[in-house]
Formats: C-alpha cells, sequence, structure tokens
C-alpha cells in the first residue's frame, strides 16, 4: 500500500462541481448489463467530486473524461477508479465528461497517453473518494478511522457495515482527505479483469453514439465544396442548379482560415445547406465552381526527387546524433550494407467520415462531434468568431475511428463558421471523397541505412531520413541507440503546402518497417540469426550504454524472448517462413513474429504473434484488442496504402481506389503480455510500428524477395 | 415529391423523398434510425449494409424508387433486445473497437449465416469481403460468426 497526498487545493477535479445532465444526446452506458440489474432505483444522487456521484442505492456515476475513438477509455479510465473507490463494476454508471479543461486533465485522446498520464489521477479519484466513505462512516460509529476497511461498496467495521449509498448523503461537505492510501496492485479486482465496453449493448444494436448520428431541434445540414487540389483557391461559382435541388435551402460561402495569410491561399469554401444529409450532397454536386493557383502545386514525382536529393544532405541542421567514428568503423569493416526504404502519404480514412455540429447564438456557442482534441479545438473555435472561450460549450460524441485525423479541428472550424454565418444549428457531413480529398496526411518519407559488420557484430550504423513536414523524421535515441559504438543519426525536412499530420504513431509507422527490415537484411548478410543480432545490441546498450538513450533495452530484450518463443522462432513449423521485428513506441514495447506461408505462388500471412510490455493491463481482453487491431491495420496499408498526389490533387478519393484490408487478408493475431507491475503505458499504437516489418521479412524468407517500398503490392507482392 | 410505401422492420411505412433518395439517407435523416451507418456512399464499405428480403444490400446505393414492397430489415430490428445470435457473438467475443462499422458487419454476417450453415473460413471471406473494419476487428469478427453459426441463425 502507498500513501498519496491529494493536494486537494490544486486539484480542482477532488471537489464536488455539478455532473453534466442534460444537453447530452448521448446518454450514460451501464457498465454492466442493465437488464441483469435488478434492484431499486436511485431516488437521489450525490456528487463527490468532478468524476464521482454516488446514488442512495449505492449505484455510482463515474464521468469518462477522455474522448472515445475506440481506443476503449470510456470502459478502462472508469474501471481505474471503480478499482481504488473499492466497489463493484456491477454498480458503476459511465457518462462521458464534456470538455471542461477547469476540472478534467488532458481531455486528449492522442499518442497512446490517455491511461498513462491518466492513471496517477484517476487512482487518487478513487482512492479520496473511498476515504471520504471511511471518515464518513467513522464519524457515524464514533470511531477511529484507522480501523476501518472497505469491500464491495461497504464500509465495514468488524460485523457492522455502511454502504457508500447510506454514506454518500452525509459525505458530502466532509473535508476532502489529505492524505489517501492506494492500493497494491497485487490486490486490484476490477484492473486485470476483462470488462465490456461500456458502450457495447448501444453498438450491437445501432442506438445514436457518434457524431454522425448527432442531432438538434432545428439542425440543418452543411455539404462543404474545397479546393480540389491543395496550391488552388476559389475563383468563381455558379450555384442556380444547386438551389432547384429539393431540400436545399441555401448556399453561401464562408471564411474558416484563422489567419489572413492562409485566406490568401486557401480562400473562402461554398456551402450548400440543406435539410437533410442527402440534399446537401446534391447541392454540392450541383455547383459549378471555378478554381485558380494560389501556390505550388506538388506532385508525388517532385516530392520523391527532393527526398531524394534529402538522402544525401549531411550539414549541422541534419545532425541528430553522432557516436564514435562513423567513417572508421566502414573503413575497418568485414562487410556493408545499405538500403533506402519509402513510403507514400497516407489518408486516415476512419470509418465515420469527419462531421460536426456547431450551434452559433449571440451569446454563446455549442459544438458537439467527434474530436480527439476537444480543448484545442474550442480554443481555435474561440479565435476564429473572436468569442471567449467561456462562452463555448463542446460536447463529445463517440467516434467511429481517430487514428489522428480527428486531432485536427477543422471540421469544427467549418461548423462554427456555417453556423455563424447562417444563425442555425449546423451539421457539417464530409462525404467519403471530402474526407479522403481534404485529408491530414501521413506524409511520404524515405529512410536510408547504412551498416558495417566485423567479426559477427554491427560496428557502425548510420540513418538518415527525409521527410515531409515531419520535423525530425528519426527516433535518434532510441533503439538502436547505445548498442553500437559508431552511430549517426540524421534527418532532413522538407516542406510542403499540402496539410499533413499525425496519423497512427506517427513518424514511427513506416521509419520501424524500414529499421525492422534492414535489421533482417543485415542479420542474413552477417549469417547471424535475426533475433540474436538485436539482442546483441540490447545487451550491449544495457550493460554499457554507448551515449545516452531513451529506452531501456532489458524491456525490449523481455518482450523479443517472449515472442520468439511464443512465435516458435527457432523451431519454425513445416513450409512457414517466420519475419521477426520489434519497436519501442508511446512507452511500450512489442516484439512480433510473423507466419509467411505461399500459396500458388504467393506469400500468405498466417499468424501474427506479438508480445508486449505496455505495464500493468487494465482491462485484458480490449487491450489484447487494440493489439490484434494494430497488427491487422499496421499489414493493411503496408500492403496496400498507397496515395499519391499530381498537381496538388489527391489521386484517390474512395474506396474503389484506395484499397483498405478486408477480412481474407487479416492474419489470426495471437498476443502475450509481459506480467508486470509497472505503471502502464500506451497501447492503441505501439502495436502497429513492428507489423509491416515482421510481415517484409517473412515475405523476404518465403519469395526470397525484399520489399523497400509501401505499398508492398507496388513491388508485385500479392497476397494469397 | 413522390411518395413510396416501404417496410421496414415489420412496420409499413410512407415516406415523401425524390426517386433516386439512397435507402441509407430514408432511415436516417427522414425515420431517424441511426443504427444503419454511412461510410463510403458507394457500396464498398458496407457500414449501411440492411436485409432486402433477406439479403445483404448496401443501403447507400439502393434508390428509394428500387425498393417497392421488399421487406427492409435494419440492425434495429435484428431483434428487439440484442438477443439476436449474431449480437450475442458479437458482445461475448468483444468485438468493436471503434464499433462504427459493426451494425453493417453484423448485418451482413447475419444474412449470410441464415443462408448458410456451418459456414468455412472461405465462406465467411467471401460474404464478409464487403465490410471495411478500419480497426482491424476482423479476427474477432470471424470468432463471433463461428460462435453464431454453432447456435444457428435463422431470419
Amino acid at each position: 500500500m502507498t500513501i498519496v497526498k491529494t493536494q486537494v487545493n490544486r486539484r480542482s477535479f477532488l471537489k464536488a462541481s455539478a455532473l453534466a445532465g442534460g444537453g447530452l444526446m448521448i446518454g450514460f452506458s451501464w457498465a454492466c448489463n442493465p437488464m441483469e440489474a435488478e434492484r431499486a432505483a436511485p431516488k437521489e444522487w450525490f456528487d463527490m467530486n468532478a468524476f464521482l456521484s454516488i446514488a442512495d442505492n449505492g449505484q455510482v456515476t463515474i464521468m469518462s473524461p477522455n474522448p472515445e475513438i475506440g481506443q476503449n477509455v470510456k470502459t478502462s479510465m472508469p474501471m481505474i477508479i471503480a478499482e481504488e473507490l473499492d466497489i463493484a463494476w456491477e454498480d458503476v454508471i459511465v457518462k462521458q465528461a464534456p470538455l471542461n479543461s477547469t476540472t478534467f486533465q488532458r481531455q486528449v485522446a492522442g499518442g497512446s497517453q490517455s491511461i498513462r498520464q491518466g492513471w496517477a489521477s484517476l487512482r487518487m479519484v478513487g482512492a479520496t473518494t473511498r476515504q471520504l466513505m471511511i471518515n464518513t462512516a467513522a464519524k457515524e460509529w464514533g470511531v477511529d478511522a484507522a480501523g476501518l476497511t472497505t469491500e464491495n461498496g461497504f464500509v465495514m467495521n468488524g460485523r457492522k457495515k455502511l454502504s457508500y449509498g447510506e454514506l454518500a448523503s452525509k459525505a458530502v461537505g466532509e473535508t476532502i482527505p489529505e492524505e489517501v492510501p492506494l492500493k497494491d496492485p497485487k490486490t486490484f479486482k476490477i484492473i486485470g479483469k476483462s470488462k465490456t465496453n461500456v458502450d457495447m449493448d448501444d453498438i450491437v444494436t445501432g442506438k445514436p453514439l457518434f457524431g454522425v448520428d448527432y442531432t438538434a431541434d432545428g439542425m440543418v445540414y452543411a455539404a462543404v465544396m474545397r479546393p480540389p487540389a491543395f496550391g488552388t483557391k476559389l475563383k468563381s461559382f455558379d450555384d442556380s442548379e444547386a438551389r432547384k435541388v429539393n431540400g436545399v435551402l441555401d448556399v453561401i460561402t464562408f471564411d474558416d482560415n484563422e489567419r489572413p495569410d492562409q485566406r490568401e491561399i486557401r480562400g473562402e469554401k461554398i456551402a450548400v445547406i440543406a435539410t437533410n444529409t442527402w440534399a446537401a450532397f446534391k447541392g454540392k454536386k450541383a455547383l459549378q465552381a471555378e478554381w485558380e493557383r494560389s501556390s505550388r502545386l506538388e506532385s508525388t514525382t517532385n516530392h520523391d526527387r527532393e527526398l531524394n536529393r534529402l538522402l544525401n544532405v549531411s550539414n549541422s541542421e541534419s545532425l541528430k546524433r553522432s557516436d564514435g567514428d562513423i567513417k572508421k568503423a566502414f573503413a575497418q569493416a568485414d562487410g556493408t550494407l545499405e538500403r533506402t526504404y519509402e513510403a507514400p502519404f497516407l489518408p486516415h480514412n476512419t470509418l465515420e467520415p469527419m462531421n460536426f455540429f456547431a450551434n452559433v447564438t449571440e451569446d454563446k456557442v455549442l459544438l458537439a462531434g467527434p474530436t480527439q482534441t476537444p480543448d484545442w479545438t474550442q480554443g481555435r473555435v474561440a479565435g476564429l468568431l473572436k468569442r471567449e472561450r467561456s462562452t463555448i460549450t463542446c460536447e463529445m460524441t463517440r467516434m467511429g475511428g481517430g487514428f489522428g485525423r480527428r486531432l485536427y479541428g477543422d471540421f469544427a472550424l467549418e461548423a462554427a463558421a456555417i453556423s455563424d454565418k447562417i444563425r442555425k444549428p449546423v451539421k457539417v457531413q464530409f462525404s467519403r471523397e471530402d474526407d479522403m480529398m481534404a485529408g491530414t496526411y501521413r506524409p511520404a518519407s524515405k529512410y536510408k541505412f547504412r551498416a558495417a559488420y566485423k567479426d559477427g557484430k554491427i560496428t557502425g550504423y548510420h540513418l538518415t531520413g527525409a521527410g515531409i513536414q515531419m520535423g525530425n523524421a528519426t527516433r535518434e535515441n532510441w533503439f538502436p541507440a547505445g548498442g553500437i559504438e559508431n552511430y549517426k543519426v540524421e534527418s532532413n525536412n522538407l516542406n510542403s503546402n499540402i496539410t499533413t499530420g499525425a496519423w497512427r504513431a506517427p513518424i514511427t509507422n513506416f521509419l520501424a518497417i524500414a529499421e525492422q527490415s534492414f535489421f533482417d537484411e543485415l542479420s542474413k548478410e552477417m549469417n547471424v540469426d535475426a533475433v540474436q543480432v538485436r539482442l546483441d545490441i540490447l545487451e550491449r546498450a544495457k550493460s554499457n550504454p554507448v551515449g545516452s538513450i531513451d529506452y531501456e533495452p532489458e524491456k525490449m530484450i523481455g518482450v523479443i524472448k517472449l515472442a520468439a518463443e511464443k512465435g516458435n522462432w527457432s523451431n519454425p513449423e513445416a513450409g512457414v517462413s517466420k519475419g521477426f521485428s520489434c519497436y519501442y513506441s508511446h512507452n511500450t514495447y512489442v516484439a512480433e513474429v510473423a507466419d509467411v506461408t505461399t500459396e500458388n505462388g504467393q506469400p500468405k500471412i498466417t499468424k501474427m504473434t506479438a508480445a508486449v510490455d505496455c505495464g500493468i493491463v487494465i482491462n485484458p481482453e480490449a487491450a489484447i484488442n487494440q493489439i490484434q487491431g494494430g497488427v491487422v491495420d499496421g499489414i493493411g496499408h503496408a500492403m496496400y496504402g498507397d496515395f499519391a498526389f499530381v498537381d496538388g490533387a489527391p489521386q484517390a478519393a474512395n474506396f474503389d481506389k484506395f484499397r483498405l484490408i478486408r477480412t481474407k487478408e487479416a492474419p489470426k493475431v495471437d498476443v502475450h503480455f509481459v506480467e508486470s507491475l509497472n505503471d502502464p503505458t500506451g497501447l492503441g499504437e505501439p502495436s502497429l510500428p513492428p507489423a509491416g516489418g515482421a510481415l517484409a521479412n517473412a515475405i523476404a524468407g518465403a519469395t526470397g524477395r525484399r520489399v523497400y517500398k509501401i505499398p508492398f503490392t507496388k513491388q508485385d507482392i500479392a497476397m494469397g | 415529391m413522390p411518395s413510396y410505401n416501404i417496410k421496414v422492420n415489420g412496420k409499413s411505412l410512407s415516406v415523401e423523398a425524390e426517386a433516386n433518395t439512397p435507402l441509407l439517407w430514408i432511415l436516417r435523416d427522414e425515420l431517424k434510425m441511426k443504427g444503419t451507418k454511412f461510410g463510403c456512399g458507394i457500396g464498398q464499405c458496407g457500414a449501411c449494409t440492411v436485409h432486402l428480403n433477406g439479403n445483404a444490400a448496401r443501403s447507400c446505393s439502393l434508390p428509394i424508387s428500387s425498393i417497392s414492397n421488399a421487406d427492409i430489415v435494419t440492425i434495429e430490428g435484428l431483434s428487439e433486445d440484442g438477443s439476436h445470435p449474431v449480437q450475442v457473438a458479437w458482445m461475448e467475443e468483444n468485438v468493436p473497437q471503434c464499433g462504427y462499422c459493426q451494425a453493417g458487419q453484423m448485418m451482413s454476417a447475419s444474412a449470410f449465416l441464415s443462408k448458410v450453415e456451418n459456414p468455412s473460413e472461405e465462406d465467411v471471406h467471401q460474404w464478409m469481403s464487403g465490410n471495411i473494419c478500419r480497426c482491424g476487428t476482423y479476427p474477432r469478427i470471424k470468432k463471433a460468426i463461428f460462435r453464431a453459426a454453432k447456435k444457428g441463425v435463422t431470419e
């Protein structure tokens, strides 16, 4: 048991504040199946703090603070509170909290950080409220609080007990404890036991949950026409046909640029306002618009040339890290290897296309919808409309995927700008074409790796990255840093007017594929086992690191050994080619073994084995789901992800041209967690980076062909 | 605007709409049944899958004028209380991540299982190939289908 100081005066979430009621179309979710809950209905609720409200019948409402994009935080964050509060999970009702930056911390879905960064405060919320129950009961009984314990929503004093429901009304106004004990993780009863997604019933029965489902009285629909190519802006348009479409109410132009220089380049957009989505879409199709060039018109062929050039630029700005003497290592080597890898832009393609609701009135703004960054979005809308933040409310709906795309508030800015102009509640709805063509893309990048080896060990390593608006396209202090004597990492950046941004596991989503492919090929050149090559580097990084490193070699070794064992690395089944890969990202360590067989001359991935060290696993079944999903996603985009620009225009706009992985191509994914009592780390992203590399390496074993380019299909690799 | 009589989840309804309005938008915007999802609008992703006379159909590409007296079943009508074997299997296998595609997945799976009693893996691949899950829950979808198949699925 650990005692922690609550520092109550600095933590507003420990104080009672009115729980968000009304207004929210998206209602509450029972943690358990409501049909199984047979108990008296609650008569009165008592707010304990910003997160917790306890009813007289012992039911507990927990506010889930962070946006839910499918990473399952709406279940796992409340589980942490419930654990420390020491209640039965069946008594929990979960509500999605609205944005409230003064009360809640970091209401963001990004970087796989919700659980890691929420862990300590969520535990404290539960533990503080538990202590409050104990202190209240001690007063009731006239005994010392130190002798009391809790169990499943009761304070116990020998054979006497009081339920939290009985204590709740008396606890209101009690002094909030300044020191509270946290449970020993070994005694956890809820954490570590699989709990069903709290929205499960609503998902399987098709209840309204998502942004696209959000409605409000008097709401109209808007379809937006945006420039068809980056580098162009609106010149003129004719809306006469659009206005004839049944259901179209109005056609307007609007300005959602936050800065004058943006306006110069991007101009205004056109919105078709209609009584329903279809009419808005149809009206937009009937628009005749002319566009003019406003800045560079970029093409993938130019990017290609520029990135190739940048792979050979070496100067003080490009240098990220240098250990030892690279030149000497290459001069004295038994052998060297150089390989270049390349990846294209990628759209996010959340299955729920972007959409957002705004209702701008004289004195207030209501925003509602799917956003990974409600706080940032609120601030940007405040800036755009020149309103005080305090007059803007932001409600979060469940999201039909995020993957980084919903970090960007462009859709909310559009909705706010349109609603401000027409002064009606409005839902902006992107079509799939809008979604794919007005993206915030994973930028294209290239990596050149060079290695020198001597006496079966890697003695020199030189990585140069070149990416479009990626800043530093490398992770110079991660593996294999610290494990190679002579080591140099450089990176060069190419600017672009194409909007780019975070895409599930930014930078590492391709860096890992390239790096782990390179190590595999290098191990073959060196004639050393691919796993052993990695372990040799890690042993050095662990025992006597070269320079400083930002990862823990010990943990990487742990997952490598676990994956090798569970994935039968040393003992491949007949006809199976094994591919190995490992990567550290989002504070989590993952190693993967891909099984590839050959059918009719084509490789087929039959299984992926993943070993994961993410500290304490909160909700095992959901955690496995995240790892499996990341692997499938990683394989899919490595195999098929292809996206190009010609004169600023995206060359794919829907799923007929952009291929996503489908059922047949997705392997079975076996997941193994390292048992750990360490604080939890990220889960939504870390299994993706290593997946493509494991696949590439297994394909090389099965076919003798190495892939250096995403998508693999571009190198005539087809999946059987 | 022309008027159409349609039958949704056993109920006969009359809707006014342009002839080319896809069933998807009739369901979502006119009938306020939000369970059927919009994904691509061109019948490529399967998020909008409903049953049309017991067959899986992409409602985003079905003009209202083409439906006439067909029996339409949506996710809301698959069962009254989430007790259809496919829904139960989806819960038991903890299939969803974001959950957005799952109504379409379940509608495809339930139509298929009502016709094929003991599906092979290949059958599942073929039948489910029109449904995209961006979260990558395919391995669980497959397990849920085999689980539901064991219990038997009728229309």
